[in-house]
Formats: C-alpha cells, sequence, structure tokens
C-alpha cells in the first residue's frame, strides 16, 4: 500500500489531474449551484444570486402539509439502511464461508443459482413481491421492505464473501482445529478476523446502496409513517400544489450529507472491495 | 505415548493415496516419514492429527482406539510447513491459543506461555505479531504452540523446508533438543533425506503411498532394501550400473567391466542387473579397477566430488579428500570397493 501513494519518478501525474479537473468541471458546477441555490434567492433567469436566505432548509424544522416529519423520514432510512447491512452482512459471511469450506452437497448448482438470482433486476419481480408483501401483511411496514432489499442484495455479498474466504488459508483453520478449537470458534475467531476488510467494505456498500434505493420503499412502503429520504423525495416533486424547487434541492442536499461523510471516512475500506485480499 | 495405524487406508474420491498401511512409533521415539513430494506423507500426518478421516483401518494412540475421534479430542501438536501462524494475534496470543480455548484462567496461560517460549528461545518476541517475526521465529513460535498443552504426540510437517540453509541447519537441532526434552513422541514429515538421517531414530521410506522400508539411520544406509532407497538415502547420490549375471559375476553391458558376485555367484546367468555404487566406495582405494574420463569436478572445501563416465557410458560419482591432481577430461584409474557395491534386480529388489 505505501508505495502506490507515494508519486512516481517516472511519471508526472500533473497531466492526468489536469485533464481529470476538465472532465470534471461540469459537475462541479452542478454541484456548487445545487447548494448555492438551496441557501439563497435568485431573480428568475439570472444566475448571480441576490439574497441569502434561510426559508429552503425550513423542511427541518417545519412540517410541511400532508407530509410526516423529515426527522421521522431520516431515522426512517437509517433504520432501513442499517437493518439492511445488518442482515446482509450475518447471513453472507456465514454462507460465504459455507460455501467456500464445508461440503456442501450440490455447491455448483447452488452458486450458479445465487448468480442468477444476483442477475434479475429487481424491478421485474416488483409486482409478484408487492402480492407476496401484501398477502403476509408486511406491506406497507419498514420490515418487509428491508427483507426484500436485503434478499436481493444477498446474491452479490453471498459470491464476495466466498471470494474472500477462499483466500484465506486452509492450514490456519487446520490448526485451530488441532489446536482443540470448535468451527464455530475456528469462523469466528480465526477466520473472520482475517476477512475483516471484507466485512468493512461489504457493510459500507450495503449501508449506502440501502440509503440510495428508491423503487422498492416508493412502491412497497410510501405510506408517510414508513417513508424514506428518496420516496419524500420524490413526493416533493410530485406534488403539483405546493412546486417548490428550491426545497427539494435543499432535501437532496440533506440526502447526500451522510453519503458524503461516509465517503470521506471510510474511502480506504470501500476500495478493499476492489483491490480483495487480505494481508498476512 | 505409542502411535499404531493399522492397515490404515485413505482415498480422495477415487484416487487412493495411501493403501493398507501398518506403521508404529514407539513411545519417546521421533520417526520420519521420508518420500518423495506426493507421496502421500502429509496425509498420513493429516489423518493421525484428524483432519482426514481413513477410508480404512484404524489408528491407535496408546491403546486408545482414535480413529474416529475428531481433532479437537486427540491431543495431537501439530506444525504446518506453512506455519498457519494466526496472523491477527500476536505470539503470545498465537502460543496461548490452544489454552484459551480450553478456557483455562489468564493467568495460568501466561504462566504456561512464558515456559514454553523460553524453552523455544523466543520469549522476548512475545507482542509481536507473526509478520513482524523472521522464518526462523515463526517456525519457533509454531513449535511452542504445538507444544504448549503439553500434546500425547508432535506432528510435524516438512517444519524446515522454508528455512534457508542455516537456520535449517540450526533448527534440526534445536527441534531434535525440544523433542528430547519433552520425552515427545514425533513423526516428522519430509522430503529430505539429510534431515530424516540427522533428526530421528528411525526412518519410514515411503514410496506412491507404500512404506519401502523402516529402520534406523545407519541400517537403512548400509543394508537399503531397494534400488529406491539406496538411491533416496546419500549426498552426493549412488550411482547405478547395468548389466547382467554371468558366471557368477556381474558384467557390464559392453563387458568391459566385470565384478564378482560373493554370495549371489549361483544367481541364474543372463539375469538383468543393477549394480549400486556409493560415491566413498569408489576412488584411489579399492580392490576392483576400473577406467573412466572425469566428466564433472566439484570442490566443497573438504572433499571433491567427481563425476566419471565410463566406457558404455553409464556415470560413477566419487567423493575423495582435498586432491589438486584431476582435472576435467583427465582419464583415471581408479578402485571400487567391490564387497560395499549393491546389487539390485531388474525390479529394484536387493539381491
Ligand atoms: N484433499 C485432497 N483431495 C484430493 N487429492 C489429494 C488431497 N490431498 C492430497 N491429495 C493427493 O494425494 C497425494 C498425496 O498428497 P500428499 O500427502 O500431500 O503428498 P506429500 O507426500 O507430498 O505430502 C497427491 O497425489 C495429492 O494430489
Ligand atoms: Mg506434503
Amino acid at each position: 500500500m505505501a508505495d502506490k501513494t507515494q508519486i512516481s519518478v517516472n511519471f508526472s501525474s500533473v497531466p492526468v489531474i489536469f485533464l481529470l479537473t476538465l472532465v470534471s468541471l461540469p459537475l462541479v458546477l452542478m454541484y456548487t449551484y445545487l447548494f448555492v441555490d438551496t441557501i439563497s434567492n435568485s431573480e428568475a433567469g439570472s444566475l448571480i444570486p441576490n439574497e441569502l436566505t434561510l426559508e429552503h432548509w425550513r423542511f427541518l424544522w417545519e412540517i410541511r402539509p400532508g407530509k410526516a416529519s423529515i426527522w421521522l423520514v431520516t431515522l426512517n432510512t437509517f433504520i432501513f439502511a442499517a437493518s439492511i447491512t445488518a442482515v446482509i452482512l450475518i447471513v453472507s459471511s456465514m454462507a460465504g464461508y459455507v460455501l467456500s469450506r464445508l461440503n456442501v452437497p450440490a455447491r455448483g448448482l447452488l452458486l450458479a443459482g445465487v448468480m442468477v438470482l444476483h442477475a434479475f433486476p429487481s424491478v421485474t419481480l416488483i409486482i409478484s413481491i408487492f402480492i407476496v408483501l401484501q398477502y403476509v401483511g408486511l406491506y406497507n411496514s419498514l420490515i418487509g421492505v428491508i427483507l426484500v432489499k436485503a434478499a436481493i442484495d444477498m446474491p452479490l455479498g453471498i459470491w464476495l464473501m466466498k471470494g474472500f474466504y477462499d483466500t484465506v488459508p486452509w492450514e490456519i483453520e487446520m490448526a485451530g482445529l488441532v489446536d482443540g478449537a470448535s468451527r464455530f470458534t475456528v469462523w469466528r475467531r480465526l477466520v473472520l478476523p482475517q476477512i475483516k476488510p471484507a466485512i468493512m467494505a461489504l457493510g459500507l456498500f450495503s449501508f449506502l446502496t440501502g440509503w440510495s434505493e428508491f423503487i422498492l420503499p416508493q412502491v412497497l412502503a410510501p405510506g408517510a409513517q414508513v417513508q424514506v429520504l428518496s420516496v419524500y423525495l420524490a413526493s416533493l416533486i410530485a406534488d403539483d400544489n405546493n412546486f417548490d424547487f428550491a426545497t427539494f434541492k435543499a432535501v437532496g442536499v440533506f440526502y447526500v450529507v451522510p453519503v458524503l461523510i461516509l465517503y470521506v471516512f471510510f474511502q480506504k475500506h470501500l476500495m478493499n472491495i476492489y483491490g480483495g485480499g487480505t494481508k498476512g | 505415548m505409542r502411535i499404531l495405524l493399522d492397515k490404515f487406508s485413505k482415498s480422495f474420491g477415487s484416487t487412493k493415496v495411501i493403501e493398507a498401511m501398518d506403521l508404529e512409533v514407539g513411545s519417546g521415539e521421533m520417526l520420519a516419514l521420508l518420500g518423495p513430494s506426493g507421496c502421500g506423507k502429509s496425509t498420513t500426518l493429516f489423518a493421525i492429527c484428524g483432519i482426514h478421516r481413513p477410508t480404512a483401518g484404524r489408528i491407535l494412540f496408546g491403546d486408545r482406539d482414535v480413529t474416529n475421534l475428531p481433532s479437537q479430542e486427540r491431543n495431537v501438536g501439530v506444525v504446518f510447513q506453512s506455519y498457519a501462524l494466526y496472523p491477527h494475534m500476536t505470539v503470545e496470543e498465537n502460543i496461548g491459543f490452544p489454552l484459551t480455548v480450553r478456557r483455562l484462567p489468564a493467568s495460568d496461560i501466561k504462566r504456561r506461555v512464558a515456559e514454553i517460549s523460553a524453552l523455544v528461545h523466543i520469549d522476548n518476541l512475545l507482542g509481536r505479531r507473526p509478520s513482524q517475526l523472521s522464518g526462523g521465529q515463526q517456525q519457533r513460535v509454531a513449535l511452542a504452540r504445538a507444544l504448549i498443552r503439553r500434546p500425547d504426540v508432535l506432528l510435524l510437517d516438512e517444519p524446515l523446508a522454508n528455512l534457508d540453509a542455516k537456520l535449517r541447519l540450526e533448527m534440526r537441532s534445536e527441534i531434535r533438543r525440544l523433542q528430547k526434552e519433552t520425552g515427545i513422541t514425533a513423526i516428522l514429515v519430509t522430503h529430505d533425506q539429510v534431515e530424516a538421517m540427522s533428526m530421528c531414530d528411525r526412518i519410514a521410506i515411503m514410496k506412491e503411498g507404500e512404506i519401502v522400508q523402516i529402520a534406523t539411520p545407519s541400517e537403512m544406509y548400509n543394508d537399503p532394501r531397494s534400488a529406491f532407497v539406496a538411491g533416496f538415502l546419500g549426498n552426493p547420490p549412488i550411482s547405478f550400473l547395468k548389466g547382467k549375471a554371468l558366471g557368477g559375476a556381474f558384467v557390464s553391458d559392453d563387458g568391459n567391466f566385470r565384478l564378482p558376485l560373493g554370495s549371489l555367484r549361483d544367481i541364474g546367468d543372463g539375469r538383468a542387473l543393477t549394480l549400486g555404487i556409493r560415491p566413498e566406495h569408489f576412488g584411489p582405494d579399492g580392490d576392483l579397477a576400473i577406467e573412466g574420463k572425469v566428466v564433472f569436478a566439484e570442490t566443497q572445501g573438504r572433499e571433491n566430488l567427481y563425476d566419471v563416465v565410463l566406457a558404455d557410458g553409464s556415470v560413477l560419482r566419487s567423493i575423495q579428500p582435498v586432491r589438486d591432481d584431476v582435472k576435467l577430461g583427465d582419464c583415471v584409474r581408479w578402485n571400487l570397493s567391490s564387497e560395499a557395491a549393491f546389487v539390485f534386480a531388474e525390479d529394484g529388489r536387493r539381491l
């Protein structure tokens, strides 16, 4: 890792940085304006704001007519994303181990099946899931949509974990067994710590996809009490009576801030998902 | 504690690796399982420690049948070829792990870790992680971890294969010292005959899943049962001459060389034979002169090593005290010690 961060002697990174800056400039401009627009008013047709204001952020302390409190919605989103993360981590860290290490009958078929599941676009299933949820009484509840989202994201997690477990040497497990540890202890105390980077990465990944999920909550849990931020955001533009573009932008900024914070703090771990492997 | 393998067999799916192996290791003895790569040494070892379940046969520790016991209940210590240290734990946690999973009180663990690490001379490294240790130190940690819960049996799978030459020499005597001091029954798996001969009380030499011969190192060196055993032991290795029996003597294929067979004189004429001659039995001393050309010469400091090509193209190796008078390309007339030569039948059996 250390030598990667060093500046290469043979290749100057200046041209690359210049090019990347040029390409991403429009994006940066758009984000800047997005933010500027939420804290200012400008005359119609003008790009230069003429007054600073906090009125677009009113949604933080006022409940808009016919809508849930933003804090309830944020809490819902957090519960949604965190629960998905927990379910995916627990299930795929165990399932990945089993698929990588234990003698599972029809392992190949199982792995292929899991992959096929992942290849299904979740939208194609949404009507049937809707009917199933309604039938079991989980429609319009957080639990229902959490289970559905976790199930849809699970195949990727299981495959990823299996791949990481495959890199852990067998000998470590054999040593654990002859040292007197049970199979579960071996997994928990010896193998799991080896793939900690992968767990971190998968956890973050799941949290972020949960945070940004829109279609599933929109269809399966649209009710005001169980709304998540993406659905709340969509309902703002769908609402023709109180159309307020600046508020929409402010909620948007509010929505991405946690994601940005996560990225800043855990960027290194997230990269691990692509770097792969453990380091002894 | 005595280890007994009784008709032990192991196959993976349809590939038979070991078939009906019998092996007894006496209490307190150190036995080498010696053989070329892929002959089933590790498989045997893993069956003894309970990682592989035998396909057939029994494994006994003392009088206790452990065939169907899981690893956890066998009380064996294993040192793996790659050491298999736990990378996320410190040396102290690594060594203490077998006691930790047994839920011993922390103070006991600490005391015993201190004891055992002093025994293997790593008491100053307890706070480090395996990645911060040299190969030899990792090896010592692996040994300490295997010994800490006073196992009945110590199993070592090519423990020296990953060390450099000097460390290998050091760890060789170190492992032997530990084995003697603890009085533990040990099995050492190796493909290196020097290791097997220098460290162990007895050697079991294996070929394709079968034990070919079990004997003490010197017995095996001086009285090999087959050409395979003779070829495996000894460095530089033994050289072989092909020929046939004629009138109670070995005659080389081109007829230039004749060696009376002594006790084997009534062997049938025309039978194909192979003669095995160790490098120390070919040189200036001996009773049977033979001519050839030096095609390879190497000095090892104290001794010189020569390869001599005979008239029929076969090669004899010779090891002699250092001398300067023989050069590459010289024709020499050296002697064989005819009693020291081994005679093998066509199938490799010693006659
Ligand atoms: N888990 C396994 N599955 C299938 N074949 C195996 C397995 N382990 C070992 N073998 C085969 O058994 C033979 C002996 O292997 P091994 O005991 O590791 O040899 P070595 O004497 O080099 O230690 C080899 O041919 C190897 O391919
Ligand atoms: Mg092996």
